[in-house]
């Protein structure tokens, strides 16, 4: 098992995080793990992107052009990424700010209202574990008590509290996933 | 004491490397994309736990200079930058090649020339291997392909130093410094005492006892017919260095008829394009330079009679590929493929490469 991820969207709605989450997650399951993150002006609050790579063998590029998955947060990054797709493949996004949907015929794509879902919760950040839970429902490369672990580890000591309201939240977006193209 | 495994960023490694092989000092200023060295060198405060000092210096220049005394003085320290500052460290390497003193220096390469970019770049190859600086010296230099050789390297960097009483350089490049993978780390190593070090280095500056004459370390002479001995015990040292430090790697190159030659996080990348080459039938191997000087000029020739080109892949204009050009001597044509001043080849732009050749 290869699964190679982009997840993308503007600095600051837990892009990185996120990506840190699976990576942390797959090492705890003893899975080859791999984060490359965009970094430099992107932190600063313009489009940013990581790329996690989960497998059972050893990892070879930790950057990619052709993803299995891609996790869509904003528009540009919608632009960027969509075609980076694999033929069969699976694209997830968030529909809040998105004017131009994604069009391939032959990957299968889904939507995740995340930003929605997240401020209806009462907390705008828990956005990102929405989406994560919609891709897991799919891509089930992550066992639940390895998420947790994976929380665990990625998150400070200090954020430990919180654990709770973001496992909630991987629920919530297993349940709000709405199919648009399945192949 | 059972495996203990990381995830962590390969600039985090190589401080994590550094806090537990028993270096003794770090001098620096920050600068991405290796910052996180220093960060994590601050947070981890290693100094109450293993007496290793971590000092932010005033520049770059400051850095480099108190590497060079704490290396007259025998210890195991180093320095850390990306490419503009190593550039301003190129005066302080060759005083410390000059004066055999062994010391490690990372490059964690961002794009170029002039302060460029802050993306990854492997455009430092030059002032690297073929010297930064002024004289007839070399650095030892390995190119890390992955977290794990970040962490590994600053120890085995160390022993190389001190073996060969040399500056080490570290090759990186943003995308190993920046990217998070699973490392697999040892135990804490005690630094070593001074006794120790009188005992296993009597060059170094730990103060006269009566039994012997002073110890002078100095790149200066003034004399020329001495200067040209300092030369010939270097040459000496670099040929012996040539014959025994070379280290490098190959992947599917048994039956391979097209070579692709790579290093760093390039070597990573052609990994993935070997495995697209392979799928669509292409007889095609890899073979990663780990020591960039000494180069792996030996296995390279031997290659050079099995395959039919050989194809350079580098974050840069072409510069390792002058090195595989004369390993091969000419007999197979030789080309390569770049991107430059912080862009990153994707593998399937290599592998389109590949199917021309």
């Amino acid at each position: 098992m290869t699964e190679e991820i982009i997840i993308a969207g503007f600095g600051g709605q837990g892009v990185l995080s996120m990506g840190k989450i699976l990576a942390y997650s797959g090492a705890m399951q003893n899975k080859e793990v791999s984060w490359m993150p965009s970094y430099g002006p992107e932190m600063r609050g313009g489009t940013s992107n990581v790329t996690v790579i989960i497998s059972d063998e050893r990892i070879n590029s930790p950057t990619l052009n052709q993803f299995d998955t891609a996790i869509i947060l904003n528009q540009q990054s919608m632009d960027k990424f969509e075609n980076s797709v694999k033929p069969g493949g699976l694209l997830i996004y968030d529909p809040n700010g998105i004017s131009a949907h994604p069009t391939r015929k032959d990957i299968s794509i889904y939507q995740v209202a995340g930003t929605d879902k997240s401020l209806e919760l009462g907390n705008a950040r828990l956005s990102n574990m929405i989406m994560l839970g919609g891709f897991l429902k799919l891509k089930p490369v992550i066992n639940p008590e390895f998420l947790r672990k994976g929380l665990e580890k990625s998150l400070p000591e200090r954020h430990h509290k919180l654990i709770p309201d973001n496992e909630k939240a991987v629920e919530v977006g297993k349940e709000i996933l709405v199919p648009i193209h399945v192949l | 004491m059972a495996k203990e495994i990381k995830l962590m960023k390969g600039n985090e490694a190589i401080a994590e490397g550094a806090i537990r092989c028993g270096c003794d000092g770090y001098f620096g200023y920050p600068i991405t994309p290796q910052s996180e060295i220093l960060e994590h060198l601050t947070l981890e405060n290693p100094y109450p736990k293993t007496g290793m000092v971590v000092l932010q210096a005033e520049s770059e220049t400051a850095s480099i200079n108190m590497v060079y005394g704490g290396a007259a003085c025998g210890k195991r320290v180093m320095t850390t930058s990306s490419s503009p500052g190593i550039s301003l460290m190129q005066e302080g390497l060759s005083y410390i090649a000059g004066a055999e003193l062994p010391a490690l220096v990372v490059n964690v390469v961002r794009g170029g020339p002039g302060l460029g970019t802050i993306q990854p770049s492997q455009a430092d190859y030059f002032q690297t291997v073929k010297g930064g600086g002024h004289g007839d010296y070399k650095l030892i230099t390995l190119a890390p392909a992955s977290v794990q050789e970040m962490y590994d390297f600053v120890e085995l960097g160390f022993d190389l130093a001190f073996k060969y009483r040399n500056p080490v350089m570290l090759l990186s490049d943003g995308v190993i410094g920046q990217v998070m993978e699973k490392v697999e780390v040892g135990d804490y190593k005690p630094r070593w005492t001074n006794e120790y070090i009188a005992k296993n280095h009597p060059w170094a500056l730990v103060g006269k006892p009566e039994s012997r004459g002073h110890n002078i370390i100095t790149s200066l002479q003034l004399d020329p017919v001495v200067q040209e001995k300092v030369n010939h015990k270097l040459q000496a040292k670099y040929k012996v260095c040539e014959e025994n430090e070379v280290r490098y790697e190959t992947f599917q190159t048994e039956d391979a008829e097209i070579l692709l030659v790579a290093y760093g996080s390039s070597a990573r990348i052609c990994q993935k394009v070997v495995q697209l080459g392979r799928e669509a039938g292409i007889k095609v191997g890899l073979l990663r330079p780990i020591t960039l000087w000494p180069f792996p000029k030996k296995p390279l020739l031997e290659l050079s009679k099995q395959v039919k080109s050989i194809l350079t892949v580098e974050m840069s204009a072409g510069q390792m590929i002058e090195d595989v050009k004369l390993a091969v001597e000419c007999r197979v044509p030789v080309q390569h493929y770049g991107r430059y001043g912080g862009m990153i080849p994707t593998p399937t732009e290599i592998f389109e490469v590949l199917k021309t050749l």
